[in-house]
């Protein structure tokens, strides 16, 4: 059956947009329908050494989309769930879910369309075909922004981020900076009352008409532990009953996508076995995290430098942003050894800036751009290292 | 204005029209080709600084036109009297001097605006643009010329700290020049003023996107490789 579409669409509908055909100047915009649809026909020739398989970048990117699936899905529950607990009114779990789903698919709708159009519109431009990269980035603007935010926001948010992230650097694979962070970066600084604060978490928590049945808050744990003057893990333990096992769960008020650890743990493993996430910034990003909780830990200056190490693992966006976004492969740093540097310090970074600047809660993200950033400083010293070893060992045989 | 009018001036240099080519060149070749901001990079902070409001932008374009002029001028006249060993003190003296006398005027008139600007006015004496023009221009050419080139620099470097005041005040505090522009009913159908336009990255993401769009529209300006 799709191959009998596919070959109409070869045979009947390609002519008309080849070289003097009709609509030549959209071959770009139909080449990306294409082969998002199917296989690409190009495959190696008969002399080629290299091998040329299905496994192009559009599947390599819709693998990580399906990684977020879990933690997609999560968030749409969890979005139902926590506007009926803070309503107080009777649910079931397909109420909870489907609540979810209904504020949560327009977020994905609106990201996706906005990103992709800015990418038809320059791939027309500059006459080269629309790269996939924006399949991730469509997903995670979504996932890592508060439930409520208006949706002209999100897409003032992608189109800004997809051009001046992006294109303006040359496209997919150019871009310096992490797209998504960037969009939710921008949100963060232009639109700071829909960013944080106790209701935008919430589904229908910006609408007046909720009302806050059990006097819970609807803040962040995050939120939580830079306000509260109490032990952090009081208030947390008050307002959530056990804290690390209902924030590793996601049973939180939080970002769509990230409250959830596990969610994003079973996306990890996609990652992880396909090969398409590097372990090596994963593991290092946890345990420079790690690390600094535990320095902190031993200073604990204030209770929010008590917070146990481990659930600083658990809270906030710092799962999912080791997990999707430290991990991109285009803004992350290139070589091996500097791949543990670079994993690290957003780990050390994020957690730094997340205890000691109460303004910013999610340091994790502002960690990530960070490193973005210094990535290729990271990989110029880690290879003039390896060309002076290298250098040093040549003269050693040499002399 | 013809090829003519040049040949001969170059020969004997009589009386060369008020207007030839080449000084309307000097006073259009700034605003776009050679702009002080856009394509020599330089007066890059106040733009950062002080392009919030178009207020303010346009009352720095104004200072800025004037001691250009001002400075341009004397040193033009100066230009043979200069010994060329102390002429970088000479000329911080003349444009100290010029900013000094347009801060005076700015505190008497307009008080509020000045005290926005605070430092900026001061510091128009560090100015790359107004150093730059004399050494390259003043210091070498009649005082007509220098005139004409400091309007071209001065409208140059205006154009681009209003274009990018208009932007920033317009997303971020929904004004222009102080009126409210953005009608109360968009507000109440749930918008919001931008508040990443008044932080200083938006100034140089806006001057960013308008040399993007400067070097892709003009020939000239496209690099290649």
């Amino acid at each position: 059956m799709s191959n009998a579409i596919h070959k109409f669409l070869e045979n009947n509908v390609k002519p008309n947009f080849d070289e003097g055909g009709k609509l030549e100047k959209y071959l770009p915009a139909y080449d990306a329908l294409e082969t998002f649809l199917f296989v690409p026909g190009h495959t190696t020739n008969g002399k080629g050494s290299h091998i040329r398989d299905g496994i192009d970048m559009k599947r390599t990117m819709i693998m990580v989309v399906l990684a977020m699936v879990p933690a997609l899905l999560f968030g749409m529950w969890n979005t139902g769930y926590q506007h009926f607990l803070a309503t107080g009114e009777a649910y079931t779990f397909m109420d909870a879910f489907l609540y979810g789903a209904l504020k949560v698919l327009p977020l994905v709708v609106v990201s996706y369309a906005a990103g992709l159009g800015v990418e038809f519109v320059f791939a027309i431009i500059n006459k080269h075909q629309v790269a996939e990269g924006f399949l991730v980035s469509g997903m995670l603007i979504p996932l890592c922004l508060p439930v409520e935010i208006p949706l002209w926001m999100v897409a003032a948010a992608t189109i800004f981020a997809v051009i001046i992230g992006k294109e303006v650097f040359g496209g997919t694979g150019m871009n310096i900076l992490n797209v998504a962070l960037t969009a939710r970066a921008f949100l963060f600084f232009a639109y700071p009352t829909w960013m944080s604060g106790d209701k935008v978490w919430i589904g229908g928590g910006m609408d007046e008409s909720v009302a806050y049945a059990d006097g819970s808050t609807g803040a962040t744990i995050l939120a939580q532990a830079t306000e509260k003057s109490s032990g952090f893990v009081d208030a947390a333990g008050v307002a959530y009953g056990d804290s690390f096992m209902s924030a590793f769960l996601g049973l939180i008020p939080g970002s769509v996508g990230e409250t959830s650890t596990l969610a994003i743990m079973i996306g990890a493993a996609i990652l992880l076995i396909t090969g398409i996430a590097s372990w090596k910034i994963m593991f290092s990003g946890i345990l420079g995290a790690y690390v600094m909780g535990l320095l902190f830990n031993l200073w604990g200056a204030n209770p929010f430098m008590e917070v146990p190490a481990h659930m600083h693992l658990v809270i906030g966006g710092f799962a999912f942003g080791i997990v999707f976004m430290a991990t991109d492969p285009v803004s992350a740093a290139q070589t091996a050894t500097g791949k543990y540097i670079y994993g690290f310090l957003i780990g050390f970074l994020g957690i730094m800036i997340r205890v000691f600047n109460p303004a910013y809660p999610e340091g994790i993200m502002l960690a990530i751009l960070f490193m973005n950033v210094m990535a290729p400083l990271i990989d110029h010293y880690v290879l003039e290292a390896n060309i002076k070893r290298r250098q040093k060992r040549t003269m050693a045989v040499a002399a | 204005m013809s090829e003519t009018v040049e040949a001969t001036a170059v020969v004997k240099e009589p009386k060369e029209p008020l207007f030839s080519s080449k000084n309307k060149r000097l006073l259009s070749d700034p605003l776009n080709d050679d702009n002080p901001i856009t394509i020599q990079v330089l007066g890059i902070c106040s733009a950062l600084a002080i392009t919030v409001q178009v207020k303010q932008a346009v009352v720095m374009s104004l200072s800025v036109l004037v001691v250009m002029i001002g400075a341009n001028l004397i040193v033009s006249w100066l230009r043979n009297l200069i010994p060329s060993r102390v002429r970088i003190i000479v000329q911080l003296v003349i444009v100290a001097a010029l900013v000094i006398l347009v801060d005076q005027v700015l505190k008497a008139y307009l008080y509020d605006v000045s005290k926005q600007l605070s430092v900026f006015v001061g510091l128009i004496i560090t100015n790359c643009i107004i150093m730059g023009r004399l050494e390259a221009f003043a210091l070498a050419n009649k005082p007509w010329p220098s005139f004409l080139d400091a309007v071209g620099n001065a409208a140059g470097y205006g154009w681009i700290l209003i274009a990018v005041a208009v932007v920033r005040e317009l997303f971020g505090s929904g004004k222009l020049y102080g009126f409210q522009v953005i009608p109360d009913a968009f507000y109440d159908f749930g918008y919001f003023n931008n508040g990443l336009m008044i932080l200083p990255p938006m100034a140089l993401i806006t001057v960013g996107i308008i040399i993007w769009v400067q070097r892709s529209r003009n020939t000239k300006l496209i690099e290649e490789n």
